[in-house]
């Protein structure tokens, strides 16, 4: 089953790809094996989404699915069906810059 | 006919301005990787069409980009640099101690002598190497287990490693500055480091002679003179002739002796260039007039540099790796203002003029001489 993951437009830029992309994140799909698929599949975007070091997700980051913020569940945690099947996108949303 | 390449670095992308040796007419592309924060571009000694980016965001962490073709095609290159061992700890704005964590890379050196090999100055302060062309990154960790370590403290814009000028006639010796750390020199390729901060004085700090802790924003050699370096201390213009084991100050009849860039003529080993600036409270010219000062004699007595350059409500900053020359006959001096403007002269600064005027802040620039 393959899930779907919504980029923010600078990760788009960097990895060359269209918002919307395709991973295989396993049959319980977690964020851990999401940003796992992620990396493998489009290796220019290791490091931008979880810090290298820490292996957790940069803080000015989040993930959204099915409207709600996920991005404080444990990151073994299974995802959404919705998201786990298919139907809904999971979200990396960057914080909104002002100024 | 020789051209002229400028690589400079912006708060919301790169651009790559050229020009043929007249450095009349310039065309600018870019931005390259818009949005994002570049830092710094060098390009291979070596190779000139080999350019590295650092690329760096608040929200992404840092990239390193790479072109083989002169900026004109870009890959993502390796990005992963780890501190070796247990990282430790530095002391914080209060004195007390906190984690050593990587933030961004301000400053890419391509090698001398090798062109697969490249080294990152990093923030928090540490020193990378690649070997194979940015793909990988190994931490040259000698530095910051320097017994200081745990004593070095950020300056405002954090603890960065900024600086790194490595020796032409010596491949095992490097400089490189730290801010608020100081100046340090290996001997050794990196495997070990001495502090070479005899001579600088600091009010800021509770000894102002202290071995560290002194807030060096940018060193500049002559590839002729390698013993002799000069310096934009926070405050205070310096100079070594032995290789940073002592230095002296320089700053003479300066209006202000604070600033962030320094450079040489690629001609003339005694010919200095320096922005002063206000105040590490006021970071904008004096009066509002944007001067360089030029010191024909290795500092002490410097001359004001204005024709070209705005005398009234000037208001902009020069950063630490905001500052180039070029090697034509005449010397090419380049420089960008956090106001978005580059200047140029193809004079040695006896005049200038603006470039460009209207890039986001620019944070570096680097010329190329190419035939």
């Amino acid at each position: 089953m393959k899930i779907r993951v919504e980029l923010p437009a600078n990760l788009c830029r960097l990895a060359h790809v269209a918002p919307l992309v395709e991973l295989e994140a396993g049959e319980q799909p977690t964020q851990r094996s999401m940003m796992e698929a992620l990396e493998a599949k489009l290796p220019a975007l290791q490091g931008t989404v979880r810090d290298h070091t820490t292996q957790l997700r940069r803080p000015y980051l989040r993930f959204f699915a099915c409207n709600e913020d996920i991005s404080h569940q444990d990151i073994d945690q299974h995802l959404p069906e919705a998201v786990a099947s298919g139907n809904e996108p999971l979200l990396i949303v960057g914080a909104v810059s002002g100024g | 006919m020789s051209r002229v390449r400028l690589l400079v670095g912006t708060r919301k992308g790169a651009f790559v301005l050229e020009s043929d040796g007249t450095r009349k007419d310039w065309t600018v592309s870019g931005p390259h990787f818009a949005g994002w924060e570049v830092y710094h571009l060098k390009a291979s000694p070596l190779n000139p069409d080999r350019i590295y980016a650092s690329q760096t965001s608040a929200w992404f962490g840092q990239v390193v980009q790479r072109s083989d073709d002169g900026g004109k095609t870009w890959a993502a290159a390796g990005n992963k640099f780890l501190y070796e061992g247990v990282a430790g700890t530095h002391q914080w704005y209060d004195g007390t101690p906190h984690p050593w964590e990587f933030k961004r890379v301000w400053h890419l050196e391509p090698s001398l002598f090798d062109p697969e090999v490249v080294f990152a100055g990093a923030e928090d302060a540490a020193l990378f190497r690649s070997t194979d062309g940015a793909a990988s990154w190994t931490e040259l960790a000698g530095l910051r287990k320097h017994g200081s370590g745990p004593n070095w403290a950020p300056g405002a814009g954090g603890m960065c490693l900024h600086t790194i000028v490595q020796d032409p006639s010596d491949a095992r010796r490097m400089f490189i500055a730290i801010s608020a750390a100081g100046a340090f020199r290996t001997d050794d390729g990196g495997e070990t480091w001495k502090a070479i901060n005899q001579g600088l004085r600091s009010q800021h700090i509770p000894d102002p002679n202290a071995e560290v802790g002194h807030c060096v924003h940018h060193i500049a050699m002559h590839p002729s003179r390698p013993q002799t370096l000069f310096m934009q201390k926070h405050w205070d213009v310096m100079r070594t002739d032995n290789a940073g084991d002592q230095w002296s100050e320089v700053s003479g009849n300066l209006p202000t002796d604070f600033g962030f860039v320094i450079d040489v003529h690629a001609h003339e080993p005694e010919t200095v260039y320096v922005v002063p600036i206000k105040s590490d409270s006021e970071h904008f010219p004096m009066d509002g007039a944007l001067r360089v000062y030029r010191s024909r004699g290795g500092g002490n007595e410097w001359e004001a540099l204005t024709a070209g350059l705005p005398q009234k409500d000037c208001y902009v900053n020069v950063l630490r790796d905001a500052m180039s020359v070029d090697s034509l006959d005449k010397c090419g001096v380049y420089f960008g203002t956090t106001g978005g403007q580059v200047y140029a002269s193809a004079d040695g600064g006896d005049s200038w003029n603006a470039i460009v005027r209207d890039l986001p802040a620019v944070l570096s620039v680097e010329a190329q001489t190419l035939a």
